[in-house]
């Protein structure tokens, strides 16, 4: 029994520590990757905030809830020649242990509905992309610039993802996460997107951005983001869409305004010399 | 347990308890085959159950196994996407409806008339059916996969447009589904009716084992979800084949009404999972810590409580469907009271052991691993309420990890520990402990080495039900499922227990463990396969 108990107690340190480093937010590394990222947007950083706020209150929970199990596993063991009390309820404790989850849930509450009102406002956007997804590649359209293109999974992944290609994806750039064409966004600006999908239901995801809204069929749901850092930020389809939901990935290119709009003209010349 | 056909007349007289005065009116099983096909005993539908969720836990674990070893590299190595989807769904549905469901179910029909003091359930015949109706209804949900297009491959969610892509399997998924859902109806039925009208004199409502508590609350949730479940899912089926558009925009309907009528019956059927787990870890830890269970009242009220809230929560499952702020505050703030209940119950199971005399046996080990593990889930859970984050975490590998946390080391393991907890009552067998330890640390090293990673990589942008992944995801894949594949090695040793058990072993005394509380320990081990056709009396 003893031999048990003390397995035990090193499982769960061993586990507590586990929750500990997650909880640490530790510098981004390439692969063991453990946490959230904080992204670029203030969304993002409101998400990642939250997401740290809750996952200490738990963490603090838990170590206190756990520390509780664990000493009485390890105190009250019949081998030690523990007598069982005979206590069967305490309305005092039972108050006290609901009240506290309560006050706990009415902070939590009180920093969470606030945020989730700025994430849901999408007024004062100074432009509008339409965002349509399809079996499986996403339509991007710039409203009222006259401009649109489609954006499917590179060739490079493409070939090295079929069943049984030989190809290694660690030697692939980007495997998975690359497009023939990036959607192109200016830095700084309040973006607001309308999104849909032409077949099934389809979500767009960007974790840098913390957008994920789904694509559906009949309806346009829209929402904003405001890039700060101009870069190269990679996402994928978070809803599944069918054979091909692995492979419809997101790459959103920002850059500053004025580079952005220099890059829209030259795409949109070409448009106007053939309508002509 | 063929052994048991005989043993009442033994065991019965030696005890010369009351449970026997019948005696003579009755007689054992039917021999062979035909025992199990026309029976309407509790305990032979019970093991039924029991056996058969056993079986789909193979069934829907290779499905698993399939899906993990795909991931275990980035690429495709060994199955096409479309085929990884089906894996995905049909092992979602298979250790939902195929398996946890039945094996609480057996429990309810093996214990509950135990636990009340009545001598069956209270409609046999139907019980019977109920049971009958899941080999069949599996064995079509199963032989989709060899159909033309194959199984369904939309998510065990259904959603439409996508589900209604499926092939010619399409209405035979949709069937399959209807009959399992007609069987749990049938079956908690049956467990209303009986702890309703059963239960001996004196057993009081609230002197009841919370093992019965959890499943009449359980059964009221599936009798109100499940025809939910069996609407949804028959609106597909018109919309496939009978042009009508409940769910097709083109036609003026509405993709995410489905999504509404799915949750209005998946979150209640997430507490149909869990609650008959909390019953059962209600009953091993007071025996194991030789001290009644802290705050019965407190649990019951919040069992209730946790069913009445399961029901105003759903589309917290749909933060991104683009819901109005209102609904998604609504939402959000009562998922977050939940947590309330949840964590009165894991202090209440806290105070249970406390100065308490603890032991270690299996079913013990089993339930604290429940209680460490399912309180993780549950603080996953709390995270996943939290709307601004959940537009992060949603459709995740993070809820993936939070789902099999509570429905593994939750559900799977308190069906576990139950099963070890009553083995012994059921074959008259005690189990090997040593084998039953090695089990549990296997299971429990390996539970963790599976899921936790799971949260990891969720937070780090892996998006749930994909075939394939970008390569910073590979490394704790891979640990994923070399945890998963000593995992599902694990419960073949489990298997190995059980029937070990079944076969032979030290002779279980009535009481089986040190002095446990409740009417199921007063008969005879094996439990004799009529008892109670007298009424005990319940002080």
């Amino acid at each position: 029994m003893h031999r048990v108990a003390s397995n035990a107690r090193r499982l769960l340190s061993g586990a507590l520590i586990a929750l500990a480093g997650l909880s640490a937010a530790l510098p981004a590394r390439a692969a063991w990757e453990l946490n959230m990222t904080q992204g670029v947007t203030s969304t993002a950083q409101e998400a990642y905030d939250l997401h740290m706020l809750v996952l200490w209150i738990c963490t603090i929970a838990g170590v206190g809830v756990f520390a509780v199990m664990i000493y009485a596993i390890v105190t009250f063991q019949k081998s030690k020649g523990a007598v069982p009390a005979t206590f069967t309820h305490s309305t005092k404790a039972e108050v006290i242990w609901t009240v506290i989850p309560t006050l706990v849930l009415v902070f939590l509450g009180y920093e969470t509905a606030p945020a989730l009102v700025r994430i849901d406002d999408t007024r004062n956007s100074e432009m509008t992309i339409k965002i349509t997804g399809y079996q499986w590649k996403w339509q991007y359209e710039y409203v009222g610039q006259d401009y649109s293109f489609f954006s499917t999974l590179a060739n490079t992944s493409n070939a090295a993802r079929q069943l049984g290609s030989g190809v290694d994806p660690k030697g692939v750039d980007n495997y998975l996460l690359e497009v023939d064409n990036a959607l192109v966004v200016p830095a700084g600006v309040k973006i607001r997107y309308l999104i849909t999908a032409n077949d099934v239901l389809h979500a767009w995801w960007v974790p840098a951005f913390s957008v994920k809204r789904d694509a559906i069929p009949g309806y346009v749901n829209e929402g904003w983001f405001k890039v700060d850092e101009p870069g190269v930020y990679r996402g994928q389809c978070a809803e599944l869409c069918g054979k091909d939901h692995g492979f419809m990935p997101i790459v959103v290119e920002a850059l500053p305004k004025a580079e952005f709009e220099a890059w829209l003209a030259t795409k949109k010349a070409p448009a106007t010399v053939a309508a002509n | 347990m063929s052994t048991t056909n005989h043993d009442h007349s033994h065991a019965g007289h030696d005890h010369g308890d009351h449970a026997h005065a019948g005696h003579d009116d009755h007689h054992g099983p039917a021999r062979g085959l035909t025992r199990w096909i026309f029976t309407t005993n509790h305990k032979d539908i019970g093991t039924l159950y029991l056996l058969f969720a056993l079986v789909m836990l193979f069934v829907g674990g290779a499905m698993a196994m399939v899906i993990r070893l795909e991931l275990f590299q980035p690429g495709l190595q060994f199955v096409n996407p479309d085929f990884f989807n089906q894996m995905t769904t049909m092992h979602a549905l298979i250790m939902i409806f195929g398996m946890i469901m039945p094996a609480f179910v057996g429990f309810a029909n093996w214990m509950i008339p135990l636990m009340i003091g009545a001598p069956d359930m209270a409609l046999p015949r139907l019980n019977n059916w109920s049971f009958w109706i899941l080999p069949f209804a599996s064995s079509i949900l199963v032989s989709t996969l060899f159909m033309d297009g194959g199984g369904p491959a939309g998510g065990w969610t259904l959603y439409p447009p996508l589900s209604l892509q499926a092939g010619n399997s399409f209405p035979f998924t949709i069937f399959a589904v209807h009959l399992l859902g007609m069987s749990s109806i049938l079956g908690s039925i049956n467990i209303i009716v009986t702890i309703m009208n059963m239960r001996a004199p004196g057993m009081t409502l609230l002197k009841m084992p919370l093992f019965v508590w959890t499943w009449l609350i359980t059964a009221y949730l599936l009798i109100a979800a499940m025809p939910v479940l069996a609407g949804g899912v028959t609106m597909l089926l018109t919309d496939q084949f009978f042009g009508t558009t409940f769910f097709q925009a083109a036609g003026g309907g509405d993709p995410v009404l489905f999504q509404h009528i799915f949750w209005f019956f998946g979150h209640p059927e997430v507490y149909i999972i869990i609650l008959p787990a909390f019953g059962i870890v209600s009953q091993i830890i007071p025996t194991f810590s030789r001290k009644p269970l802290f705050g019965y009242a407190a649990m019951v009220y919040a069992t209730a409580s946790i069913g009445f809230l399961s029901f105003i929560v759903w589309a917290h499952h749909m933060f991104t469907v683009g819901m109005p702020l209102a609904g998604e505050m609504f939402f959000m703030l009562s998922t977050m009271l939940i947590a309330i209940p949840t964590a009165v119950k894991v202090f209440n199971w806290t105070a249970t052991m406390w100065r308490g005399s603890l032991t270690f046996e299996t079913p013990m080990l089993f339930s604290l691993a429940f209680l460490f593990l399912f309180t993780i889930g549950g603080f996953s859970g709390l995270m996943l309420a939290i709307a601004p984050a959940d537009f992060q975490y949603h459709d995740t590998y993070f809820v993936v990890a939070h789902f099999h946390y509570v429905l593994v080391p939750g559900a799977l393991f308190a069906a576990i520990a139950g099963a070890y907890f009553w083995l012994p009552k059921w074959t008259g067998h005690m189990y090997d402990e040593r084998l039953g330890k090695i089990h549990f640390w296997l299971s429990a090293i390996s539970v963790n080495v599976t899921f936790f990673p799971q949260h990891f990589l969720g937070l780090a942008g892996m998006p749930r039900r994909i075939p394939d992944y970008a390569t910073q995801f590979a490394d704790w894949n891979m640990v994923s499922s070399i945890g998963s594949f000593g995992f599902g090695l694990s419960q073949l040793l489990f298997a190995y227990i059980v029937i070990k058990t079944i076969r032979g072993g030290r002779a279980a005394t009535a009481q089986v463990w040190d002095q446990p509380e409740g009417l199921e320990w007063t008969v005879p081990s094996p439990a004799p396969y009529h008892t109670f056709d007298e009424a005990p009396v319940v002080k």
